[in-house]
């Protein structure tokens, strides 16, 4: 090959979408925890830090598994199950032995993170060598078996739940770090080589076997490395909240947890964190706010805003508006406006900044469109007349 | 080393008591183009998904480059360079068209789960040295410019290219297309001949090729093999091949 006709090289430069995950995590992060080691947090706000942090954990792992690789995974919250009771059992015996809180909190996250793991990989390694929903349909069981296991352990309290030791206020910044973590290893590991094969094998697995990837190792490394944060979530659980409540991993959490994913975009990290933080904070306030039946309003205001989110994903009479509204032109808008806003006389100055080539790009409707009409495919035989070979085309 | 890239000896499956393919003896030299043709349901693509370990012959051996691969897993056989596209194309439609490529890619780069989470010295090397073959392989096909589109955006002539070059990614000796010009108006298909000629000489690859088109067949093909009922009805030299009464017999009925 001509190695001398360089090409034109990528161009280096720090891209907001490599860290606009972790900025989200840390605009949460910084603030609240410069007034919560001051001392001026409130209780509830700490706690609902908490909650979102370990929600944020709950929808990017998930998200790996449902989002990259394609599979329906319907038994998150009893990965989570697992390591709230072995994680939180674990740091009830830590505690008596290591004095620092910090410390046992991050050994009994690495317990249960590990301990769900085992069980991802116990659970994975039969189904997912099978095509189809087999995973949805074992993965429920997994959930609602395990927490009713756990239930009737006189060891981890039966059906009282298992007693762990509150964390203080501060929980939320070990929490809110912990979901810094999970965010680091998803994103990277979606933007390597294994990543790649991840995806394509949720594109196409007969093309991605025929290229080389092999299917049963990215599934189950996928389905063990969620496996592994929803147990960490799990510990978070089980040191904010006591007695840990075998009733809290239902299925109903495990869906709330899909939504979660599914409203903030499939293979989309950033967007499972937004839906984490709004629908944990919604639900918060709605069960604190409204007593009792009318907390049962969270389903109604999730269906709603899942159907909302369906209909704009698919509606064939919004593809335009589609097209237009997503992250780069609100990025070319927020350019824009700060342009007219620097430059107060336009004329004769520079252009304002605007994305072209991106507008160039024809939407897949307008491509359907163009590969409906102009292509027709030519498929006629030439067969009834064999023709002497013309090798004119060949040197 | 052996005279011939692919040699398949006795090659057959049956499905109970379907014969979908059997005796398929083929002989493809070095830095051959050989095409495979035959009726609907000859058999032809049962004979690629035999060669790429799709399915397992139960008759037979198969061997690339003097190296029996018969039963290999499709991985494997990728690994030892069985490169193939599809007659409905099957691109990671989802993916940009430099990470399609990457994909292909990723049997050349030993970079394992724990180095590409925490961005070892390994990662950044490999990622670099694999983005720039990719880029250099899309340069060749035309496609460098648009690397960032996703590859269902992209029109139809350029999905097959993409879908060539892909498999091309993963460093095969032998490359099968399956029916690489279906679809195709005239026009594209004359292109198509260019750029399977072009793969041929610069990659130095030998190629087979399944395909219904006949004056791409006679236009770049040196030999041939009809297969008809999962049996081989001819074999040899393409404009041997074409006259044989039994082709023509074939192909239009008595």
């Amino acid at each position: 090959m001509n190695a001398q006709q360089k090409l034109p090289a990528e161009k280096k430069k720090i891209k907001l979408k490599h860290y606009i995950n972790y900025l989200l995590i840390l605009a949460l992060l910084i603030p609240f925890s410069i007034t919560g080691l001051a001392g001026n947090i409130k209780g509830s706000t700490s706690l609902l830090l908490t909650q979102i942090a370990y929600s944020m954990i709950l929808a990017v792992s998930l998200n790996l598994v449902v989002g990259f690789l394609g599979e329906l995974s319907l038994g998150h919250a009893g990965f989570m199950c697992v390591g709230a009771y072995l994680g939180g059992y674990f740091a009830n015996q830590m505690h008596a032995v290591i004095g620092s809180k910090l410390v046992v909190l991050i050994l009994s996250a690495l317990v249960g993170g590990l301990m769900a793991a085992l069980f991802g990989l116990l659970i994975g390694l039969p189904t997912l060598r099978l095509k189809g929903d087999y995973l949805a349909i074992v993965t429920l069981a997994f959930g609602e078996i395990v927490r009713t296991v756990f239930m009737n352990q006189e060891i981890f309290g039966g059906a009282l739940g298992l007693d762990t030791q509150k964390y203080g206020k501060t929980l939320y910044i070990a929490a809110l770090v912990f979901a810094i973590v999970t965010v680091f290893v998803a994103q990277n590991l979606m933007r390597s080589k294994h990543g790649r094969a991840i995806q394509a094998i949720r594109d196409n697995e007969i093309a991605a076997r025929a290229m080389g990837v092999n299917i049963t190792y990215y599934k189950l490394a996928v389905f063990v490395i969620a496996a592994f944060f929803a147990g960490i979530a799990g510990v978070i659980y089980a040191h904010n909240t006591t007695p840990v409540d075998y009733g809290f991993f239902s299925f109903n959490y495990s869906i709330e947890i899909l939504v979660m994913v599914v409203l903030g975009g499939m293979g989309n990290i950033t967007g499972s964190l937004l839906a984490a933080t709004v629908l944990t904070f919604i639900n918060v306030k709605l069960t604190t706010q409204l007593s009792g039946d009318l907390a049962a309003l969270k389903f109604l205001l999730y269906a709603l805003i899942l159907i909302l989110m369906v209909m704009w994903n698919n509606a064939p009479k919004l593809a335009g508006l589609r097209a237009k509204v997503n992250f780069r032109n609100l990025v070319l808008w927020i350019k824009q406006t700060v342009f007219r806003l620097t430059h107060k006389t336009p004329e004769g100055g520079e252009e304002p900044p605007t994305n072209a080539a991106w507008d160039k790009i024809p939407t897949k409707i307008e491509m359907d469109a163009v590969l409906s009409t102009d292509l027709k495919p030519d498929r006629s035989f030439e067969a009834d007349k064999p023709q002497a070979p013309t090798k004119g085309d060949k040197q | 080393m052996s005279e011939y890239m692919l040699e398949t000896r006795e090659l057959g499956i049956s499905f109970g008591g379907l014969k979908a393919a059997q005796d398929v003896n083929l002989k493809i030299k070095k830095n051959a183009l050989y095409g495979l043709i035959g009726p609907n349901g000859a058999g032809k693509t049962t004979v690629f998904n035999l060669l790429t370990g799709v399915y397992k012959p139960t008759t037979g051996t198969f061997y690339l480059d003097g190296e029996n691969l018969t039963g290999k897993s499709a991985i494997e056989i990728n690994k030892r360079g069985i490169a193939r596209t599809f007659q409905n194309i099957r691109l990671f439609s989802n993916m940009s068209v430099i990470d399609n490529v990457l994909v292909g890619m990723g049997n050349q780069s030993h970079c394992n789960l724990f180095e590409s989470i925490f961005r070892l010295p390994r990662y950044w090397k490999t990622e670099k040295e694999l983005r720039a073959k990719a880029r250099e392989l899309l340069r060749v096909f035309g496609l460098d410019e648009e690397r960032r589109t996703v590859a269902s955006n992209l029109p139809y002539g350029k999905q097959r290219k993409l879908e060539i070059a892909r498999a091309l990614a993963t460093n095969p000796k032998l490359l099968l297309l399956d029916e690489p010009a279906a679809g195709m108006n005239p026009q594209e298909t004359a292109e198509l001949m260019e750029t399977i000629c072009f793969v041929r000489d610069h990659f130095d690859m030998t190629i087979l090729l399944i395909e219904h088109d006949m004056s791409l067949v006679s236009g770049i093909c040196d030999e041939l093999t009809v297969l008809n009922f999962g049996t081989t009805l001819a074999t040899g030299p393409v404009a041997e091949v074409l006259s044989n009464p039994e082709v023509v017999k074939a192909y239009l009925g008595d």
